[in-house]
This record gives structure tokens, C-alpha cells and sequence, in this order.
């Protein structure tokens, strides 16, 4: 009944409700937009640093490609990257959580131990470390098994494995620490005194109560792994040309940026998109938060 | 600001000060803390060093391992060598061998305080390079470590103090755009309208006051609006406690309240947030180096993983591996000092 009250809550708070109306209209977008584009506006073009205007409504960026198109399919790639990478987050994070606490005693504390580790590892390290070992690896076993879609995207899938991999560490703890918290309670006594299966009673007792705070702490990740991904392309080490996410395209603003041409739209469009879609996502999540509180 | 100082100050101005001034403290915590007993300081020091070389161990093995995992050598070029040059540059930079050999001739190395010499930026060690750019992103990460603690302080104490009002509406509204915003979001900004637009600041380079204004900035932003947060919740807790009551009965300016009385107390979340700050504004570094143009050690980071320069690599990944854990240290032996304190006055 948590969830139904919950929703009810969210509904009430106009923040949550302007958050909601604003990533669905960059969902849509961003899937969208790019289809209903003329296809040249992808292409490199004669009009190069071309000003915001009715055929460019966002301009143009150095080889005349479109920046609106851009910042659409570059919105594309980044909110994929988000929900993939705190997808795999949240499955690595959930089942670790829950075996540490249900198992409890040694077990629990080597493997929280092993958290504390993994923690103490610059993860910017490991991500680029893993990019650098992983990508091209995968890409020259795709090619040779055939799979075509797997050439062109395989630095995706391993910056999304590799994001995924490092941002389910606090996941873990807070799970583990619902699960120490429930595991007790008579309702898993009476699970296992009538002879349920260890798996069953994660599965299906102890999970549906942690939801809420899984949920809450899934909207948080998908920013943050967003945030992740960006940094990566700015420096370079994410998404490669002629793909593109915000990240890539604030790199392109950034280094356009001089004194004496000013080309402001090259930075302005892309940091609003991303800014809008962040901002919104972390409201949402601080709404999810208060309307999922069971101190309320 | 060190422990001590924050302890006499609190004898001075804080609630039931038990045992006169600071010294007393002083003394009592060194007794408290005597190396003999099992939860002295410098136990807990030694622990934590053998977790450090512990935590270094795994990182360097991660490093070297990943780095090897991937094709390609630090040598390969458009052209391809000659085997005899290219054995005679593998035996140079120690890279012949089988890995197992090469893993722990490095390791041996290290242990002797040899960080060996960049694949990529021939002849020059890597140990000169660190000593060439890590001045500098020390230099940027002080700067911006004062600017975040500071105007954190003095934007959580107002935000607190006029609670539920439009400062603290404004001071709140910026912590959350802060927070939420990257670096590389906030910088690019930054530079156009203070930058180009304005022209107050020059937009990238090192080496003048002015210059380091917008990096300093672009990096402690988020870190300013997480402090602020953290200082008003705990500011707003401690402003309905009995000693502040008294305080402000007393007739004492309000702004002697806030900075003297309260600000003593509920600054020690912040204390305990300062070893993560450091170790963020390290890493945040990165981003605002190549953004401004800085030349530290970030840009040699991203290149000697793009460059296959492992020894360099692993060099600046043990320095900030280091750098990070001892901050963390720090910060801890304060707490515990400062926590201890709070105890005892009960």
C-alpha cells in the first residue's frame, strides 16, 4: 500500500509533476526529434558556426552540422548510457546487498570489507583503465562473431558495464542495511519455518519491502551515472566521434570558446539540455524520496 | 584551522566547560589517547598506514594488470620498429620479460622508491613530471578547498539563521543548481559570461592571481553548495539548543551567536566531510584542468592512459591514491579528537 500512497503524494507535489512533464517531453525528444529533422541537419554542411536562426534554431557547429539534431541524439546516447548503467548498478548493487545481510556473520563482513575497497579506488581509474582494456577487445571479438551492431557500439556497452560496475557500492550498503534490519522480523521466520528456499525468501519477501528505497535510490543513480558518462566524453575517453553525447558536445563548446568570435550557442544549448535533464531528475528524486518516507 | 585551536576556542565559548581551559583538554586527550591502550592514536595510526600500503598494493596491481590486458604497447607507431630497436627500447623502460617478471621488478622498484621513466615522454622520469605539475594542482585544490569551506560556512550560517526566509530560499535554490550541475557544465558557463562577456578574467592559462579565479571556482562550486547544506541542517539544530538561549538572554550581538557559539558545534559534520572534499577536489581537477588549460598533473593522468604509459600512470595513480588516504587520515584523527571533546563535555 506504501506505493499507492506514495504515488498519490507525488501526484499532489507540483515539483514532481513539472520533473515528470520535462523528462518525458527530453525522452520524447531525444527518441523522436532526430526522425522528424531534415537528415542532412546530421551531416557535415556548408554553413559552418552558422548563428541561431529559423532553419538552425540552436545553430550550427564547426563542420555546419546541426546543433539541435545534435544535442537530440546526443540526448539519445547519454540518458541510454543513464538508465543502462544504473540498470546494471542496481542489479549488481541489490543482489550483493541482499546475500551480505541475509547471509550475515563472516560472510557479511568480508564482502562489506571488499565494498570498503572498492571504495578506495579512484573510480575514474578503473572506468578509463577498463574503456582502455575492454573495448577493443570487444570490438575485434564482435567483429569476428558476426555481430555487426556490436563493431560500432562496443565502446557504449563497455562504458555502460564499466559505469555500472562502479556505481553499486552505496546501493549495496543501503540494501544490506534493510536487509539486516528485516531479516529478523517474524515474517521471514514464519517464510523459512514452513520450508521456503533461501532464494525465495529474498526474492520474494524481503525485496518488495525494500522497493521504496530502491526506487528512491535508482532516480539518484541515473543522474549521477549521466554525470559520469558526460565527464568521460568531455575529456575525450566516453562516446567517439561521430557519435556524440553532451558530454562530447560541451567539449566541442568549450574548446570553441575564444575572446574574439563568440560563439556562445555552441555552449549554451547543450549545458541547458543537460542541466534541464539533471536538474529534473534529482527534483524527482528528492520528491520520490519524501513521498516513499514511512515516517510520513 | 587545527584541533586544538577549535578546542580552546570551544572551552572559551561553549556549553558546561568542564576542567578550565584548554590546556586541560589538551592533556586529558593525550592521556585518553596513551599509544598503550588498544584504542590509542597511534595504534590506530599504524593500522591505518598498513591499510594504506595495503590499498596501494591492489591499486598498483589493478593498474599494471589493466594496462597489460589491453593490445597494443606503449611503442607502437605507424611505422613499425625494427625488432633489435624495439627489444633494445622493451630492455630500456624494463618491459621484457614475462609479466610475472616485469610485475615484480616493478613492484621492487616502487618498494625502493623508483617510479621508472614514461614510455611517452622519453627520458624524462616520472617522478620528475610529478614534481613538475602536482605544485600546481595542489596549488588550484588549496585554493579551492579555502573557497569551499569558507564561503560554505558563511553561506550555511545565513541560509540557517534567516530559515524559512528569502535567504535562505536563494542560498538554498544555488546548493541545489550547484550540486546537481558538473564541473564540465559549470565551467564552459563560466567562462562565457565572466570570460568573454564580461572579461573580468582571463579564460585559461596559469601563473596569475587572476588566472585562477574561475578554475578555483568551476572546481570548489559544487563543494560550497554541499557544505552550506550540511552546515544549515546542523546549524538549525543546534540554534534551538538551551546554550544558544542563553547566549542570545545574555544580550550578545546575534552575530557573535551564530559565529562564536553555535558555528563551534555544528561545524563537526562539516570536519568529518573535509578528507572527502579533498579527495574530490583531486579528482574534480581533472575536468577543470583541461577546461582552463592548467598544465597539472590531470592532463598527464588522461594522457598516459590514451598513451599507453603505464609507469606514468601508475605513478600519478599512487600519488592520488595516497594523497587521498592520508587526507582521509586527517580527518579522522581530528574527528575522533574533536569528538572525544564533545563527549567529555558532555
Amino acid at each position: 500500500m506504501a506505493e499507492l500512497r506514495g504515488w498519490k503524494s507525488l501526484r499532489a507535489n507540483p515539483v514532481a509533476l513539472a520533473a515528470m512533464a520535462i523528462l518525458a517531453v527530453l525522452i520524447v525528444a531525444s527518441l523522436a526529434g532526430p526522425f522528424f529533422l531534415p537528415p542532412s541537419y546530421a551531416q557535415p554542411g556548408p554553413l559552418s558556426y552558422a548563428a541561431p536562426s529559423w532553419q538552425h534554431p540552436f545553430g550550427t557547429d564547426i563542420n555546419g552540422r546541426d546543433i539541435l539534431y545534435r544535442v537530440l541524439s546526443g540526448g539519445r546516447i547519454s540518458l541510454l548510457v543513464g538508465l543502462c548503467g544504473a540498470a546494471v548498478s542496481l542489479f549488481i548493487g541489490t543482489s550483493y546487498g541482499l546475500i551480505s545481510g541475509y547471509a550475515g556473520g563472516r560472510v557479511d563482513s568480508a564482502m562489506m570489507r571488499v565494498v570498503d575497497v572498492l571504495y578506495s579506488v579512484p573510480r575514474l581509474v578503473f572506468i578509463l583503465v577498463c574503456i582502455n582494456a575492454f573495448d577493443q577487445r570487444l570490438r575485434e571479438f564482435a567483429s569476428e562473431a558476426g555481430w555487426i551492431w556490436l563493431v560500432s557500439s562496443s565502446r557504449l556497452v563497455v562504458l555502460i558495464l564499466s559505469l555500472g560496475v562502479i556505481e553499486w557500492l552505496t546501493l549495496a550498503r543501503i540494501v544490506r542495511g534493510q536487509t539486516l534490519s528485516l531479516k529478523n522480523r517474524q515474517f521471514v521466520s514464519a517464510a523459512s519455518a514452513l520450508g521456503q528456499s533461501h532464494l525465495k525468501i529474498l526474492v520474494r519477501h524481503l525485496l518488495p519491502n525494500m522497493t521504496g528505497v530502491i526506487v528512491v535510490y535508482l532516480t539518484l543513480t541515473i543522474p549521477a551515472v549521466i554525470i559520469d558518462e558526460s565527464f568521460l566524453s568531455f575529456l575525450g575517453l566516453g562516446v567517439q566521434a561521430p557519435q556524440s553525447s553532451w558530454g562530447s558536445l560541451l567539449a566541442d563548446g568549450a574548446s570553441a570558446l575564444n575572446p574574439v568570435k563568440i560563439r556562445w550557442w555552441l555552449v549554451v544549448f547543450p549545458a541547458a539540455t543537460m542541466a534541464l535533464a539533471l536538474l529534473a531528475l534529482n527534483f524527482l528524486g528528492d520528491a520520490l524520496r519524501d513521498a516513499l518516507d514511512p515516517r510520513r | 584551522m587545527t584541533w586544538a585551536r577549535v578546542e580552546a576556542c570551544h572551552a572559551l565559548a561553549g556549553p558546561a566547560v568542564t576542567g578550565g581551559g584548554s590546556l586541560a583538554h589538551v592533556l586529558r586527550w593525550f592521556v585518553d589517547t596513551c599509544p598503550f591502550t588498544s584504542h590509542g592514536v597511534v595504534s590506530f595510526l599504524i593500522r591505518r598506514i598498513l591499510a594504506l600500503v595495503a590499498v596501494l598494493f591492489c591499486v598498483v596491481t589493478v593498474t599494471f594488470f589493466l594496462i597489460r590486458v589491453s593490445p597494443g604497447g606503449p611503442f607502437d607507431a605507424e611505422r613499425k620498429l625494427p625488432p633489435a630497436i624495439e627489444k633494445q627500447l622493451l630492455t630500456k623502460y624494463k618491459l621484457d620479460g614475462t609479466l610475472w617478471q616485469q610485475y615484480t621488478g616493478y613492484l621492487g622498484d616502487l618498494v625502493k622508491g623508483d617510479l621508472r621513466l614514461s614510455t611517452k615522454y622519453r627520458n624524462r622520469s616520472v617522478a620528475e613530471i610529478l614534481a613538475q605539475t602536482l605544485p600546481v594542482t595542489i596549488t588550484l585544490g588549496l585554493c579551492a578547498f579555502v573557497l569551499a569551506t569558507v564561503l560554505g560556512t558563511i553561506i550555511g550560517v545565513a541560509a540557517a539563521s534567516g530559515r524559512g526566509g528569502p535567504k535562505d530560499f536563494f542560498a538554498m535554490l544555488f546548493a541545489l543548481l550547484a550540486i546537481s550541475l558538473p564541473s564540465f557544465l559549470i565551467g564552459p558557463i563560466l567562462i562565457l559570461v565572466f570570460g568573454i562577456w564580461l572579461g573580468w578574467f582571463p579564460v585559461g592559462g596559469w601563473g596569475t592571481p587572476q588566472a585562477m579565479v574561475l578554475p578555483a571556482i568551476t572546481l570548489a562550486a559544487p563543494y560550497v553548495a554541499y557544505i552550506a547544506r550540511l552546515l544549515r541542517g546542523s546549524m538549525i539544530e543546534v540554534l534551538g539548543q538551551d546554550f544558544v538561549r542563553t547566549a542570545r538572554a545574555k544580550g550578545l550581538k546575534e552575530r557573535t551567536v551564530l559565529y562564536r557559539h553555535a558555528l563551534r558545534v555544528a561545524i563537526l559534520p562539516v570536519i568529518s566531510f573535509l578528507g572527502p572534499l579533498a579527495a574530490h577536489l583531486l579528482t574534480g581537477s581533472i575536468v577543470v584542468e583541461t577546461l582552463f588549460h592548467i598544465p597539472g598533473a590531470g592532463g598527464f593522468f588522461v594522457h598516459s592512459i590514451l598513451n599507453r604509459d603505464g609507469f606514468l600512470l601508475g605513478g600519478v595513480v599512487i600519488v592520488y591514491c595516497a594523497m587521498l588516504v592520508v587526507f582521509n587520515m586527517t580527518v579522522d584523527v581530528l574527528y575522533t579528537v574533536l569528538d572525544r571533546r564533545i563527549r567529555l563535555d558532555g
